[in-house]
């Protein structure tokens, strides 16, 4: 039962980033996804210690501030400094994360939250955090409310905003002349990110989100042309990595999350190597087909 | 301040270790995040931070010990590994760089994360403090390791001060350097080979997970105050050099404190204040200079309405109220007032109960703006063939930037015109 529930909240985790971290690398921003889910440390710190408990809204509101503060910085250092896109991402978020782990550190003992946990999460507690109600009966683990909420909140955004996130993210000109407000979307894109950012947060940490977010749909992205295909993948991807990722760790008795990420990206090494459109091994057979017909005469 | 004064005077040999130590280890990894920066792959140092903790990890676990030679060798392996594998997938496949450098951080990390909790659970009692790598300890940094780490730095520094002029030129110019027969692929490995090695001597003081910013945020801060190499490396080794120490102490007074979160802290803190007031390039000195042109601006604006008006009625010097004014130009009645008020002060407006009066003055320099705007007209229709309903705004914002020289070669070259294309008089004096 403990390795069902493990496994259920790491695949419901990984398919809410998987989904939201579609549209990331197709827009060219998987590094922003990283600036923010390390940015939001100090806001889910602040938020514990000023809520004394692992309530979701407080924790909810702190990292979405955080997670404007960083977007809304990244761009004011790039536009009013000049200072180039990339060094401002780095600068941003490493001073923001270094501040979350002060803060912890400051506040070890007052604040049920250790470095640990920030760097790979507690899913291995899933079983025992359970959600008791007022009279006192067992609702099951926690976690797996929290992460199929906001699952279930992912999908709804997909689902009611598909053509308008498919059209700004792949032709944003053209999306903006048929009057669709590109720069709403892109904060709405967002405020997903930031919210399975914290949802997985204490299931996997915030470095190890990043694995989630971005290797499962880059996967995917090898494997097929057709978006909606590419969703479909990434959320069978994120599934089989949270069992492999969860068999793996208590293998060789380590982290769960440390495991999927290492999955991830084995299998993105794969696919990586031997997809049958993009594949580096079939690609030079097939460049080296091409070339011996082109080498006949005509 | 008993602490501090202990500290800072030195007396302590394992404090000066440390505080070499890391001084040391910023400065390096200062100076060859100025390279990666200017070449606009500042990312790459966070990828081949993350990704040297499973070499880290690996060492141990293959050679049993925390020798420090070991560790160095393994972070090297592994950190190497992450830049082959980010430039192979962006050649090998559709995917983009951002997307394959998080993919490489975060997968090598998880794996490095995976290997040392299976450490960890092992029981080997030799584990212990292998976690100072994730968030850095500056004061673990004596002995031994300080002999490594040190020597790796000097190394890393030599090399930068060989090949300074070459990778200078691959950060610039890289198909200039080409074309002179430059072997650029085998600078690049030098350059992909420093910051490994940069990051490597960082592990221990910063910490794995926050070494990135020590390549990132110096480069950053030093390139705010000049716009020169040297002195960019420099500066930016400066600033690397005084987080180093800082870390060292907090590493000293608060010895529970991870240090490379304190270090980043600092040289962060740095970063941010140069963005802000550098000279020239920080964001308020920009706004300083913005305000400063908008009321020039507006100060010659107000002038040139004055010399409209008089044009109108014949009357130079005559008197003018607000709502003349206004009936000339949209002004702002805010920013018109604080204008006229500040024209009376230098002496190109005089003030009296029935209203503003031109001084001498003040009549020339509206004369000239108008002048200038007529002539820009002019320019723009007969050399640029621009129809003359056109060309009044262009003129409108070149008016006040135009200088005397560019003033004298216009009217020579437009052979001093009397009018300008809608057929109003050019203002000479």
């Amino acid at each position: 039962m403990e390795a069902i529930y493990i496994i259920l909240a790491g695949s419901l985790v990984a398919v809410s980033c998987g989904l939201v971290g579609s549209y990331l690398i197709l827009r060219k921003m998987a590094m922003v996804a990283d600036a923010i889910s390390h940015a939001v440390l100090p806001g889910i710190v602040i938020a514990f210690f000023i809520s004394g408990s692992r309530d979701s809204l407080p924790m909810l509101l702190g990292a979405g501030a955080l997670g404007i503060i960083t977007t809304f910085l990244i761009e004011f250092f790039h536009k009013k400094g000049n200072l180039q896109t990339d060094a401002s991402i780095g600068v941003t978020f490493t001073w923001l994360f270094a501040l979350g782990v002060i803060l912890i550190s400051t506040f070890a003992g007052k604040v049920d939250l250790d470095q640990d946990c920030v760097l790979y999460g507690e899913i291995a507690y899933v079983p025992i955090d359970l959600w008791i109600t007022d009279t006192g009966t067992i609702m099951g683990p926690r976690v797996l409310y929290i992460s199929g909420s906001v699952l279930l909140v992912v999908i709804a955004f997909i689902f009611i905003g598909y053509k308008e996130l498919f059209l700004t993210t792949f032709d944003p000109s053209y999306a903006a002349i048929i009057g669709i407000n590109t720069t709403l979307w892109h904060y709405l894109l967002m405020g997903a990110v930031s919210l399975t950012t914290v949802a997985s947060f204490e299931s996997v940490g915030a470095i190890l989100v990043v694995a989630l977010l971005i290797a499962p749909p880059a996967t995917a992205y090898l494997l097929t042309e057709d978006f909606k295909k590419m969703l479909i993948f990434t959320c069978i991807i994120g599934i089989i990595v949270s069992v492999l990722g969860y068999y793996l760790a208590s293998y060789i008795d380590g982290s769960i999350a440390g495991a999927m990420s290492t999955v991830a990206g084995l299998i993105f090494l794969v696919v990586f190597l031997f997809s049958p459109t993009q594949g580096v091994v079939f690609r030079n057979r097939r460049s080296k087909l091409s070339m011996t017909l082109n080498e006949e005469p005509i | 301040m008993e602490d501090f004064l202990y500290f800072f005077s030195f007396q302590d040999p394992n404090i000066r270790y440390v505080v070499v130590g890391s001084v040391l280890l910023a400065i390096s990894a200062a100076i060859v995040g100025c390279f990666t920066f200017l070449k606009k792959r500042a990312l790459i140092g966070d990828a081949v931070a993350h990704s040297v903790l499973p070499g880290v990890c690996l060492a141990f676990v293959v050679s049993g010990t925390k020798n420090p030679i070991y560790l160095i060798i393994g972070a090297f392996i592994t950190g190497w590994l992450s830049l082959r594998f980010i430039d192979m997938i962006v050649r090998y496949s559709k995917l983009k760089e951002d997307t394959a450098i998080g993919l490489t951080l975060s997968v090598f990390f998880g794996l490095g994360i995976l290997i040392l909790t299976a450490i960890q659970h092992s029981g080997n009692a030799n584990q212990s403090g292998l976690d100072q790598f994730l968030f850095g300890k500056a004061a673990s940094l004596v002995g031994q390791d300080l002999i490594v780490f040190g020597s790796v730095s000097i190394i890393l520094l030599l090399v930068v001060g060989l090949l300074f002029k070459e990778l200078t030129l691959l950060a610039f110019d890289e198909q200039f350097g080409k074309a002179i027969g430059m072997p650029v692929k085998g600078l690049e490995l030098v350059l992909t080979t420093l910051t490994v090695l940069a990051v490597v001597t960082g592990i221990q003081a910063v910490g794995v997970v926050l070494m990135a910013a020590m390549l990132i945020t110096p480069a950053a801060a030093a390139r705010f105050w000049t716009d020169k190499l040297t002195t960019m490396v420099f500066l930016a080794a400066l600033f690397g050099a005084i987080s180093g120490v800082s870390g060292a102490y907090i590493s000293f007074v608060a010895p529970a404190m991870p240090t490379g979160p304190w270090i980043v802290l600092v040289i962060s803190f740095i970063a941010m204040s140069s963005f802000f007031i550098a000279p020239r390039k920080g964001i308020l000195y920009k706004q300083f200079q913005q305000r400063k042109y908008q009321k020039q601006i507006l100060e010659e604006n107000i002038l040139k309405a004055f010399f409209h008006l008089g044009e109108a009625d014949e009357q130079y010097y005559g008197h003018r109220k607000i709502s003349d004014l206004i009936s000339q130009r949209r002004f702002v009645m805010g920013r018109l007032k604080g204008g006229l008020q500040k024209l009376v002060r230098s002496g190109f407006l005089k003030q009296d109960r029935e209203g503003w009066v031109l001084t001498e003055e003040g009549k020339n320099k509206g004369q000239r703006i108008v002048k200038l705007h007529r002539l820009w007209e002019l320019y723009l229709t007969e050399y640029l063939r621009i129809a003359p309903d056109h060309v009044h705004d262009e003129a409108e914002t070149i008016e006040h930037i135009i200088t005397p020289e560019i003033e004298a070669r216009l009217e020579k070259k437009l052979n001093y015109p009397s009018v300008d294309p809608h057929n109003e008089t050019i203002p000479y004096r």
